[in-house]
C-alpha cells in the first residue's frame, strides 16, 4: 500500500508543455480520479505515475520513496487499460499468473493466488480458455484480475469502462468499486464522464489543460465548485450575470438577494452558477426573475423547464413532479434562487467568491 | 506518429549498435570498397577515373545500359498491363477454378527467372518445338532472342507481382466507392480507369518499382536468351568473372553506376508515390459477380490463357527431364535417367540449397524481427539510421552485391570468399528488407499498451520481447518466413558470382548446366527445385488458411 505524492511535477513533448507544474497528493487506500476534457492530460499524468512517459520536471513519490527513475517494470504497478491489452497467445490464466511468474513465486503459491483472484472476478470457470473467445466485460475483469494478483502498491485504470456499452459499464463500475474497496489498494483512475467520477471515487481532481482546477470529493466539488470551469464542467448549470452590492445580489431585471450575515463580498460584478435545481419556480408574486415557459419535459420523478427570462436567457430548471398540473409552455412565471446553495463567481470565473469549508486550506 | 525518444544504451541500445556494426561491415564496407575499386588505379596506386571514361565513351558500354533501362521498363509496363486486368477480374468475377490459378500464378512468380528463358528457347528458339512445329507448315515465327525474348520472359516472369499487389489492394477497396461510382453513372471500364486504377495507384506505383529493380537486376534472362543483346548485368558479370581480359576496377565502376541509376528511379518512384498516397481501407470489400454470357467466356479466356503460358515454362521444363538425353540433344524416349545424373554429380547441390537458404533465413528472421521492433517501438537517431541502411539492398542489385562481397572479403584477416558463410550473408543482405517491411506492418498491428500490461507486471523488456511481443508476431512472422524461403532457394544473380564447387546451390546449377548444354540434367534440377517450392507454398497455404501472399 502506499501513497503517492507529485510534487512540480512537468511534462512536455518536444517544445510543447503538456503539465506545466502539478502538483498532487494521493492517499492510502483511496480511489482518486483524474477527471478532465479530452486532451487536457490525464493519460499523459497517469503514464508518468506509471513509468511509460519521461518526466520533465518535479518528482513523484511513492510513500517515501522516490519513483522518477525507477523502472516501470519495479514499479510493483498494477495497470488497466482502455482496450484491456490482454495477451491474446495465453489462456485466461495464464493471463493473470504472467505477473506472479515474473516475480519468481513458488508454483504453489502462484497458483493459489491465480486462483484465488480469478474467484474474485468470479471468471474461475474461464480459466482455461484463450481471452477471444470472451466477452468485453469478461475481458475488462481479466485485466482486473490480472493487476490485482501482484498486489500492487498503486493501481492504475485509464478510462477502463469506455469500451463497454451502457448496461456492462454500470456493472463494471460497481465491481470496480467494491473490488478496490475490498483489496484496499491506493488506486488513480481516469475518465472524462463525470457522472462515472461521482460514483466511484473518494476523491475526484478535475484537470483543464494540464493544470489541475480542484481536489475534492464529488460533493465539494459539485456543491462548491472553485471556479467557472469546474462549475461548468460537473453536473449541468446556467450562468447567470449580476452584480454585488451591499453584500447582495442584484440581477440585471432587478431582483435581489440578500447574501447574509455569514457572506462578505466587495461591490463587483460577477458571474453565478444556479444549478437547474437551485431554481424555484412560482406563478404569482413580486420577487424574482420574470420568464416565461418555453418547454417542458415530464421524467417521473422530475420534471424540466426551459424558462426564457426578460433579458433574454434561456434558463435550465428541474423541478420535483408534483401532482399538480405542469407549467405549460407560454405561462408566465418567478424564478427565485436558494441563495444558500448557488456559487457567485468574480467576473473572470476564476475566482468563487461563496465562503466554504472546501476551499479553506 | 509517435515522437522520437532519445536513444539510451539499454539492452535495446545495444541491439541498435550491434546491428549497425553488422550494416557497416557487410553492407557499407563492401559498397565502400567497391567504390574506391571503381576510381583507383592498380598499377599507379592513384585516384583515376578511367574505368569511368572508358564506360562512357565506349557506346558498347553505354549500350548496355540503354539496354537494361529498355527491357526493364517495357518489361514493368507488360507486368503492369497484363497483370492489374487479371487481378481485378479475379476480384470482381466468379471465375471457375480461381484457387487453383491463384496457386499457378505464384508457382509460375516463384521460379528462378533464367529457366523461364531457358524454357522458352526451348519452346520458341531456333530449334525449339513450336517454332519447328510452325516451320514444317511453312510458318516462321518472329525471332525470341534480344529484346523481344528478354521482355517476353521478364513480364510473364514477373507480372504475377503485380497481380499479387493489386489484389492486395483491391481487397482494400470498398464496395460501396464502386456502388457509388456505379451510382454516379460510370461503368464497366469506365469506371475501372476513372475509380479502381486512380485508387489502387499507390500499389501500382510500388509494384511497379520492385518489377523495374527486380527486371533490371536479371541477369541469366539476358545471359541466356539476350544473345547479341546485353544488359548491364551481364557485362558486369563477364567483366568481373573474366579472369583473363576482366578488369575488376572496370566492373566496379559499372556497378557504381548501375546502384546511381537504381537509387535514381528509387527516388524518382517515391517522388510520384508520395504525391499518390492515401489511405483505404474496406469495410465492405469488393463481391464476386457471375459475369453475364459473353463475359463469362471472355474472362475465362483470359484468365487461363494468360496464366497457361505463365505456367508452360516451368511445365516443359520438367516434361524434359524424363526425356532421354543423348549429348546435349533430346531423343525419344522417357527416363529417370536425367535424375540419376543429377543425384549422382550434383546431389550437393540439393543440400546446399537446403543448409544455406536455412541459415540465411534464421539470421533474417531474427534481425527483422528485432530491427522493426526498434523502428517501430523505438524510434530515435539511430534507429532511424538502421531503418535507412536496411533498405539499401533494395537498391543494390544482387550481382553488384555479389562482387561488392567477394571483393572485399578475399583477403585475411576478412578471408570469407569461397566460403558457405559468404552466400549466407548474401542473402540475408539481400531479403532483410523485404521482411522487415512485413514485420513493421505487423507489429504496427499490436497495441502498445500490450507490452505496456506485461512490463508493469514486471517482465523486463527481453522477457516482453519474446513472451508477449514475438508470439503475437509469430504467424505472420511464419508466414512471411516462408516467402522468403522460397525467394531465396531460386535466387541466382549474387550466388552465381559467390559460388564455388562445394557451395553449389541448386540455381546455380541449373544455370551452369545449362550453359554447358547439359539440357536433360538441368531440366531435372530444375523440377527439384520447382518440387521444392511447391512444397513450401503447400506449408504457407496450410499455416496461412485464407490470408493473402504478399511479398
Ligand atoms: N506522444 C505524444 N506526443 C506529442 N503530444 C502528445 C503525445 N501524447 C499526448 N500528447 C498531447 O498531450 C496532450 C494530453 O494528451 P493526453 O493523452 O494525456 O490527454 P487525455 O486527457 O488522456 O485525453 P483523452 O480523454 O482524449 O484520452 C494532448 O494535447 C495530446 O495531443
Ligand atoms: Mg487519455
Amino acid at each position: 500500500m502506499s501513497k503517492i505524492l507529485i510534487r512540480h511535477a512537468v511534462k512536455k513533448y518536444g517544445d510543447h508543455t503538456v503539465i506545466p507544474d502539478l502538483n498532487l497528493e494521493i492517499k492510502d487506500g483511496e480511489l482518486f480520479t483524474l477527471l478532465g476534457p479530452s486532451g487536457c492530460g490525464k493519460t499523459t499524468l497517469l503514464r508518468m505515475i506509471a513509468g511509460f512517459n519521461s518526466i520533465e520536471g518535479g518528482d513523484i513519490y511513492f510513500n517515501d520513496i522516490r519513483i522518477n527513475d525507477l523502472d516501470p517494470s519495479k514499479r510493483n504497478i498494477g495497470m488497466v487499460f482502455q482496450n484491456y491489452a490482454i495477451f491474446p497467445h495465453m489462456s485466461v490464466y495464464d493471463n493473470v499468473a504472467f505477473g506472479l511468474k515474473n516475480r519468481k513465486m513458488e508454483p504453489k503459491k502462484i497458483q493459489e493466488l491465480t486462483e484465488q483472484y480469478l474467484e474474485l472476478m468470479q471468471i474461475a470457470e474461464y480459466a482455461s480458455r484463450m481471452p477471444n473467445q470472451l466477452s468485453g466485460g469478461q475481458q475488462q475483469r481479466i485485466a482486473l484480475a490480472r493487476a490485482l494478483v501482484i498486489s500492487p502498491d498503486v493501481l492504475l485504470m485509464d478510462e477502463p469502462l469506455s469500451n463497454l456499452d451502457a448496461k456492462l459499464r454500470l456493472e463494471m463500475r460497481s465491481v470496480i468499486r467494491h473490488t478496490q474497496k475490498e483489496v484496499g489498494i491506493t488506486t488513480v483512475y481516469v475518465t472524462h464522464d463525470q457522472e462515472e467520477a461521482m460514483a466511484i471515487s473518494d476523491t475526484i481532481a478535475v484537470m483543464k489543460e494540464g493544470v489541475i482546477q480542484q481536489v475534492g470529493t464529488a460533493k465539494e466539488i459539485y456543491q462548491r465548485p472553485k471556479n467557472l470551469f469546474v462549475a461548468s464542467f460537473i453536473g449541468r448549470t446556467n450562468i447567470l450575470p449580476a452584480k454585488v452590492e451591499e453584500n447582495a445580489l442584484l440581477f440585471p431585471s432587478g431582483y435581489r438577494v440578500e447574501l447574509g450575515s455569514g457572506q462578505q463580498m466587495e461591490n463587483q460584478e460577477v458571474q453565478c452558477s444556479i444549478r437547474p435545481e437551485e431554481f424555484v419556480i412560482s406563478k404569482q408574486g413580486d420577487e424574482g426573475i420574470h420568464g416565461v415557459v418555453r418547454e417542458y419535459s415530464y421524467l417521473g420523478p422530475n420534471t424540466h423547464y426551459a424558462v426564457e427570462t426578460v433579458d433574454g436567457v434561456t434558463v435550465e430548471i428541474i423541478e420535483e413532479s408534483s401532482m399538480e398540473d405542469e407549467l405549460k409552455p407560454g405561462q408566465k412565471v418567478l424564478l427565485q434562487v436558494k441563495k444558500e446553495r448557488i456559487n457567485i463567481f468574480d467576473r473572470t470565473g476564476r475566482r468563487n467568491l461563496v465562503r466554504s469549508e472546501a476551499h479553506e486550506g | 506518429m509517435k515522437a522520437k525518444q532519445k536513444f539510451t544504451l539499454d539492452i535495446w541500445g545495444l541491439i541498435t549498435l550491434g546491428i549497425i556494426g553488422v550494416y557497416l561491415l557487410f553492407l557499407l564496407y563492401p559498397m565502400a570498397h567497391l567504390m574506391k575499386q571503381s576510381v583507383y588505379d592498380p598499377q599507379t596506386g592513384q585516384f583515376s577515373m578511367e574505368n569511368f571514361i572508358k564506360f562512357f565513351s565506349k557506346s558498347y558500354y553505354l549500350n548496355t545500359l540503354l539496354n537494361s533501362f529498355k527491357v526493364s521498363l517495357s518489361a514493368t509496363f507488360l507486368s503492369i498491363l497484363i497483370g492489374t486486368p487479371l487481378a481485378y477480374l479475379f476480384s470482381a468475377y466468379k471465375i471457375r477454378g480461381k484457387s487453383m490459378l491463384n496457386i499457378l500464378i505464384i508457382i509460375a512468380s516463384m521460379s528462378a527467372p533464367f529457366i523461364g528463358a531457358y524454357s522458352w528457347i526451348l519452346l520458341l528458339g531456333r530449334s525449339g518445338v513450336i517454332t519447328v512445329f510452325f516451320r514444317k507448315l511453312g510458318i516462321v515465327l518472329p525471332d525470341i532472342y534480344g529484346f523481344s525474348g528478354i521482355v517476353l520472359v521478364m513480364s510473364l516472369q514477373l507480372f504475377p507481382l503485380v497481380f499479387l499487389y493489386v489484389r492486395g489492394a483491391l481487397a482494400n477497396i470498398d464496395n460501396s466507392l464502386l456502388e457509388a461510382a456505379n451510382n454516379l453513372g460510370c461503368s464497366g471500364l469506365k469506371c475501372f480507369f476513372k475509380v479502381v486504377i486512380p485508387l489502387i495507384m499507390p500499389t501500382l506505383l510500388a509494384a511497379g518499382l520492385l518489377v523495374f529493380m527486380r527486371a533490371f537486376a536479371d541477369f541469366g534472362t539476358p545471359m541466356l536468351i539476350g544473345e547479341g543483346y546485353r544488359t548491364f548485368p551481364v557485362v558486369l558479370y563477364t567483366e568481373f568473372v573474366n579472369e583473363v581480359k576482366g578488369n575488376d576496377g572496370f566492373a566496379a565502376a559499372i556497378a557504381i553506376i548501375a546502384i546511381i541509376i537504381t537509387t535514381f528511379v528509387f527516388l524518382v518512384q517515391k517522388y510520384i508515390s508520395n504525391k499518390h498516397s492515401f489511405e483505404i481501407s474496406a469495410l465492405h470489400p469488393m463481391v464476386e459477380k457471375e459475369p453475364k454470357k459473353a463475359q463469362k467466356f471472355l474472362i475465362h479466356l483470359y484468365a487461363y490463357l494468360v496464366v497457361s503460358i505463365a505456367i508452360l515454362p516451368q511445365v516443359y521444363v520438367t516434361y524434359t527431364s524424363f526425356k532421354n538425353t543423348s549429348g546435349k540433344i533430346f531423343v525419344p524416349g522417357y527416363s529417370l535417367r536425367s535424375y540419376e545424373t543429377a543425384f549422382s554429380k550434383l546431389g550437393a547441390s540439393i543440400q546446399n540449397t537446403i543448409i544455406i537458404p536455412l541459415l540465411a533465413l534464421i539470421i533474417v528472421v531474427l534481425l527483422a524481427v528485432l530491427i522493426a521492433y526498434l523502428a517501430v517501438r523505438r524510434r530515435n537517431a539511430l534507429t532511424n539510421t538502421v531503418d535507412i541502411l536496411s533498405m539499401v539492398p533494395y537498391i543494390v542489385p544482387g550481382t553488384v552485391l555479389g562482387i561488392a562481397l567477394l571483393s572485399s572479403f578475399n583477403r585475411r584477416p576478412l578471408l570469407l570468399s569461397g566460403t558457405m558463410l559468404i552466400m549466407v550473408i548474401a542473402l540475408v543482405i539481400r531479403r532483410l528488407p523485404y521482411t522487415i517491411r512485413s514485420s513493421v506492418a505487423i507489429l504496427l498491428q499490436i497495441p502498445l499498451s500490450i507490452e505496456e500490461a506485461a512490463i508493469s507486471l514486471g517482465a523486463s523488456k527481453m522477457k516482453t520481447f519474446f513472451q508477449v511481443t514475438v508470439p503475437m508476431m509469430a504467424a505472420g512472422i511464419i508466414s512471411g518466413a516462408i516467402l522468403s524461403w522460397i525467394t531465396m532457394i531460386s535466387e541466382l544473380s549474387t550466388a552465381v558470382i559467390l559460388y564455388t564447387g562445394r557451395t553449389k546451390t541448386l540455381t546455380v546449377a541449373v544455370f551452369t548446366e545449362v550453359l554447358r548444354g547439359n539440357y536433360g540434367v538441368a531440366a531435372a534440377l530444375s523440377s527439384i527445385l520447382t518440387v521444392l517450392t511447391v512444397i513450401s507454398l503447400l506449408v504457407f497455404n496450410k499455416i496461412n488458411a485464407g490470408r493473402e501472399i504478399s511479398l
